[in-house]
């Protein structure tokens, strides 16, 4: 039965596949307690970037457009998801129920602003999108950076503080209220609820609805304007509309990762989700492969955990960590060396296209 | 014979440049129908205000009866007008079936598979190589693929934007040969083509564009023969 799925089902399964295993792996090795302290904290980060890393690639990978901004759609969720996880406590004691509602309504708001952002920004194409987006997410960073935010029970209170003026106390919190996100000192005081779990969660959620689109009709119609505009244009594919849903969907997955990741630290600042966390993420998805969903979580996991390996080298850890990112690239590259990956893909027989 | 498309006095600028000066024709239903002229007399322009890819200040453009100026270009396919542009534009990286599935894109999914069995009889060449990527076909059959997926849209007029461009003598007969079949199969064509002499045996009405306005027109033979036409296109 399986010979006679289409190679890209099959595909997919190995890759949901080997997601289980991990999955499995990890659960069974930490209750074994196999796992040190250092490890047990990079799951879901690592996670949260695995997210990011396949949600831009729908934006650079499938619609073919450079964005330098993800970061800013992280930060959106990573804030908003803490503000309702905060908020929900008073209503509800269920950790689950406030982490799916923090990544819902994360990925919710990414998604407007995605949307927002997107009106303008996708009449550009190439360097000058890559350019705008880089503007954006740096302005999105700024703008949390200004936010005043607390809870009592009248609900929220919020205070736009632009002009650096008002402090916590502007807020009129009552006696048992409780500031969320206090300005340029990020949030603080969160409840870190963020699990393995959710995250794995996130990422067969977020992987399933990626490649589900990309082999729809919709995604077809993504993949044409990408390969040519104008012949995608004259058949009647929308290219704004089409660019617009991959863009939303993309920055709506980096909010709900961004809201796991906001609930995996009790402090956190906006100045996290800026342009080299934009960076981090593009290098994963472009030494993954372009339009390779499984190569960027491959990617995502080994250049995450590689700065993390390499602590002990102190000073010569970013050194190293350079050097490896240039010898991937070269060896990747070369005939050679891809004849020879070749042969470890599954499904395929000496790495050679049909 | 019922008139399928009707422009009337359209204007387009590219910033301050009045490209075309008050351009007006028409294209009746089963015609083939040509603009010839020199590089940049706005042949392409022309093409590209009929399909919505530019805008006209003035003047209407009328299609089936209804006017379609100021209509985006890709629901223009939806009302039976389809675009082959300039240059050969197919999807390299999908295999040829594929491509010709995206030119189905507006249609039913259930008469895809008919509609390919049809531009498969149109072109047998593309047949052969239904599960060729796009990108290693030559400049011929990409032609005909271009084409081919054009076709996929059911159009009630076709249109060709200098198929014969880039192309060896001997394909560029092959093309027309397609031209002139596709004419007997009754579908209706508008063809913009720098190579005149070709575009002038084919056509039943010709007009001729110089630096974006209307010089000459009439039949494919009146114009093949006269004088002007001769001297500045057709080489004596």
């Amino acid at each position: 039965m399986i010979k006679n799925l289409k190679p890209h089902t099959k595909q997919n399964i190995i890759t949901f596949l080997g997601l289980a295993v991990v999955w499995i792996v990890v659960t069974v090795l930490r209750s074994q307690g196999a796992l040190g302290r250092s490890t047990l904290g990079l799951l879901v980060p690592i996670c949260c970037y695995v997210v990011m890393a396949i949600s831009l690639n729908l934006t650079v990978g499938i619609m073919g457009e450079l964005s330098l901004g993800h970061a800013g759609f992280m930060g959106i969720g990573a804030f908003t998801g803490i503000v309702v996880s905060q908020s929900l406590m008073r209503v509800t004691s269920s950790v689950p129920l406030r982490l799916l509602a923090a990544m819902l309504v994360g990925a919710l708001f990414a998604g407007i602003f995605g949307f927002l952002i997107g009106i303008p920004v996708l009449r550009l194409r190439g360097d000058y999108l890559a350019i705008v987006t880089l503007a954006f997410g740096e302005i999105i960073k700024e703008l949390i950076t200004c936010l005043l935010v607390g809870v009592d029970e009248n609900g929220l209170h919020m205070i736009f503080n632009y002009k650096g003026l008002k402090n916590v106390e502007d807020l009129n919190l009552s006696e048992a209220g409780q500031v969320i996100i206090k300005g340029a000192q990020g949030a603080t005081g969160t409840q870190t609820i963020a699990t393995f779990n959710a995250g794995m969660l996130l990422i067969f959620v977020t992987l399933f609805i990626i490649l589900h689109t990309i082999y729809s009709r919709t995604g077809r119609a993504i993949m044409a304007i990408r390969d040519n505009r104008i012949a995608a244009e004259s058949v009647g594919i929308d290219i704004t509309k089409h660019k617009m849903i991959a863009f939303v969907m993309s920055a709506a997955m980096a909010g709900s990762a961004g809201a796991l990741y906001g609930l995996n630290y009790s402090n956190l600042v906006a100045a996290k989700f800026d342009f080299n966390t934009s960076i981090l993420v593009l290098v994963f998805v472009v030494l993954g492969g372009l339009g390779n969903m499984r190569g960027s979580i491959i990617a995502a996991v080994l250049l995450y955990v590689l700065p993390e390996a390499l602590r002990g080298m102190h000073d010569y850890r970013m050194l190293i960590y350079a050097v490896i990112l240039i010898v991937v690239m070269l060896t990747t590259n070369s005939p050679a060396a891809k004849n020879f990956f070749g042969r470890f893909r599954f499904g395929k027989k000496g790495g050679a296209e049909e | 014979m019922a008139e399928l498309l009707k422009v009337e006095d359209i204007n387009v600028y590219y910033g301050a440049i009045h490209a075309i000066k008050g351009v007006s024709f028409h294209v009746d239903e089963g015609e083939i129908v040509t603009l010839i002229g020199a590089n940049g007399a706005g042949k392409s322009t022309t093409l590209h205000t009929v399909s919505g890819l530019l805008h006209s200040k003035t003047g209407s453009i009328t299609f089936e009866g209804r006017n379609i100026s100021g209509v985006p270009a890709h629901k223009l396919v939806e009302h039976g007008l389809a675009h082959v542009p300039e240059g050969r534009r197919i999807f390299l990286q999908m295999t040829v079936e594929e491509n010709l599935e995206m030119g189905a894109f507006t249609q039913p999914k259930a008469n895809t598979g008919e509609s390919m069995e049809r531009v498969f009889e149109q072109f047998p060449r593309l047949k052969e190589r239904r599960r060729q990527i796009a990108g290693t076909l030559s400049g011929g059959e990409q032609q005909m693929l271009a084409m081919g997926r054009a076709l996929m849209s059911k159009p009630r007029l076709l249109m060709l934007d200098e198929p014969s461009m880039g192309l060896a003598p001997i394909l560029v007969e092959q093309i027309f040969d397609i031209i002139r079949s596709l004419h007997k199969a009754g579908t209706t064509i508008l063809l913009v083509e720098q190579n005149a002499q070709m575009a002038l045996s084919v056509a039943d009405r010709a007009y001729v564009l110089e630096t974006g306005k209307i010089t000459l027109s009439g039949t494919g033979e009146e114009l093949a023969r006269s004088d002007e036409v001769k001297k500045a296109y057709l080489g004596g």
